[in-house]
């Protein structure tokens, strides 16, 4: 495994590739979606890629979906198995989730730029939001490195070093605090390693906010820095406790995206200090001092 | 090879404008983008005389079989674009088609003039779909502003001259025909048509600029019948486009009197799409 620039990007090859479904996992309210991506590079904790359906994408209700989703890579294997962590919310999602072993995926990927490792003797806090754990997995992945067995497949298939240091499987450089809105969504704590848990209606872990547990781990004397994906609204909290305390934090955005490449400039956000950055060329993962605030 | 205006293009399949950023594309996708180049010719997005940031968000809405989106030409602005942008488009293994827009004659002018000093730019095109601040009426909608638009932009360059037709208009082939008058070399449609989504569940617009462009399958068929019209009314070349996704959709434009096929929302859903229909245009 050669080690690449952090916080770069795996170029991705030049066209979609036609993939075939290998398992759709239930993980309580989420599908893990896999396929088998042998030809592609190993991507960069973080990045993600555009998938479609092969059969089934539009000409159902409302002739949606139309376009491809934008989906982090949430896990892969040395072998190129590659998963998607996946809730149905929509036509788009809907179809993803029904999607059987053998049936064709459109992947265009690795895409975007990735998560930074985090400077010697820095403990890595992951702080995930619901759908929003779908990177922190495989980062957590990078940073445990191969010998680590998480829920479902271990995982170390990706293409930069994030816990050279460490000795695989020692949990102390890194912390997941992931906050789920009930017991069914909650489920996707398995597919952490030694995760701590928050809920908004107290079903598992701690009732209440994951920024709780954010600011609880905050208070400890060892330094960290911050690693989050979730909801807006989680974000910008996070946003706000790392800045007040001068902790350095990667976010992983999300924004409704039609290529994943920087043609269609439809996912644009609000830079701090004025003008808009792409999430798609220059995130999803941003250093969270680029923008003002997340909304 | 085919003939264009005297330029020489490989195939009949180019890109239409503001659907790919081939920067951003090679950054992406690294030397393989330019090895394997999707358009015979490459146009630009559209240049503004300022810098523009563009909408807020939400800009876009996936339309049934198609995409509204309300983007707003970001861009750098002219000197921005020339002095930043060009350099690295002239890379291209293609010509260089420069898309510009003004809000007058006297703007439009300017950004032409400027081009005119650039060997890079193969030829011109103008976005008219824009309002004129004294009327509000779209430059391009209007047959006599568009002819008087024309005419003092062919003053300003020798290089080719594409008018951008919008199909937000009475009437296409009256537009075509001023262009054609006003002194263009070709005419390239269709532009996006004017659409709008509500925010689900409320009387809000879902898009930051209130309307975007439809764009995808959903206006192939309006792109056919306005490509038609115009070859009807105009004999300079066309560049057809309108919800092309496959060699079959190209080759109906062609027939209907289209000369190049231009190729848009599909680049989103496939980088390549371009290169797969050109492969098997005829």
């Amino acid at each position: 495994m050669s080690f690449q620039q952090a916080g770069e990007h795996t170029p991705a090859p030049f066209c979609r590739r036609l993939l075939q479904v290998t398992a759709n996992e239930k993980v309580g309210a989420y599908r893990l979606l896999w396929a088998l991506d042998r030809d592609a590079p190993a991507p960069l904790p973080g990045q993600f890629a555009m998938i479609a359906a092969a059969q089934g994408w539009g000409a159902g209700v409302d002739e949606r979906p139309f376009l491809p989703r934008a989906f982090s890579i949430a896990r892969r294997r040395e072998d190129g198995q590659c998963a998607f962590l996946i809730e149905d919310v929509g036509p788009g999602t809907a179809r993803l989730c029904a999607l059987s072993p053998g049936e064709g995926l459109w992947v265009l990927g690795p895409l975007g730029r990735g998560f930074t490792p985090a400077p010697a003797g820095r403990r890595t806090i992951l702080v995930g939001g619901g759908i929003g754990i779908a990177p922190l997995m495989i980062l957590q992945d990078a940073i445990l490195g191969a010998g680590a067995a998480v829920g479902s497949g271990t995982a170390a298939g990706v293409g930069v070093r994030f816990g050279a240091d460490a000795t695989p499987g020692e949990s102390a450089s890194c912390v997941a605090l992931l906050g789920f809105r009930g017991r069914e969504h909650a489920h996707g704590a398995s597919l952490l390693h030694e995760p701590q848990v928050a809920t908004d209606d107290g079903s598992v872990g701690h009732r209440g906010l994951v920024t709780d547990l954010l600011e609880r781990h905050l208070g400890d004397e060892s330094p960290a820095v911050v690693r989050a994906c979730g909801p807006p609204a989680m974000l910008e909290s996070v946003r706000a406790i790392c800045e007040r305390r001068d902790i350095a934090a990667e976010l992983a955005l999300e924004a409704g995206m039609a290529c994943g490449y920087g043609a269609c400039y439809g996912c644009a956000v609000p830079r701090r200090g004025g003008g808009y950055l792409r999430v798609c060329v220059d995130g999803p993962v941003v250093d969270a001092a680029e923008l003002e605030r997340v909304s | 090879m085919i003939d264009f205006c005297g330029i020489e293009l490989a195939h009949p399949v180019i890109n239409g404008s503001g659907t790919f950023d081939a920067i951003a594309a090679r950054r992406v996708f690294g030397e393989q983008l330019v090895e394997r180049f999707p358009f015979s010719a490459f146009v630009s997005k559209t240049i503004t005389l300022s810098p523009r940031p563009g909408n807020p968000a939400p800009r876009l809405w996936e339309a049934p079989a198609g995409l509204i989106n309300s983007i707003g030409l970001p861009n750098k602005g002219l000197s921005g674009y020339l002095a930043e942008d060009l350099p690295q488009l002239a890379q291209l293994p293609v010509p260089l088609i420069t898309n510009v827009m003004g809000s007058t004659a006297q703007e439009f002018c300017e950004l032409v003039a400027a081009c005119e000093r650039r060997p890079e730019i193969a030829a011109i095109e103008l976005n008219v779909s824009c309002p004129n601040v004294k009327t509000g009426l779209d430059i391009g909608s209007d047959p006599r502003q568009l002819e008087a638009v024309t005419q003092a932009v062919r003053g300003q360059t020798g290089k080719p001259l594409i008018i951008k037709l919008t199909p937000n208009t009475a009437d296409v082939a009256a537009c075509a025909a001023a262009a054609e008058r006003g002194g263009a070399d070709a005419v390239s449609l269709i532009n996006t048509l004017r659409a709008m989504a509500l925010a689900p569940g409320s009387d809000r617009p879902w898009l930051g600029g209130r309307t975007g462009g439809l764009s995808g399958p959903a206006i192939r068929a309006v792109a056919l019948a306005q490509v038609a019209a115009v070859r009807g009314a105009v004999a300079l070349p066309i560049i057809g486009m309108g919800g092309v996704q496959s060699p079959a959709h190209a080759r109906d434009l062609l027939r209907a009197g289209a000369d190049l096929v231009a190729v848009g929302t599909e680049s989103f859903r496939d980088p390549a799409a371009a290169a797969r229909i050109a492969a098997e245009i005829y």
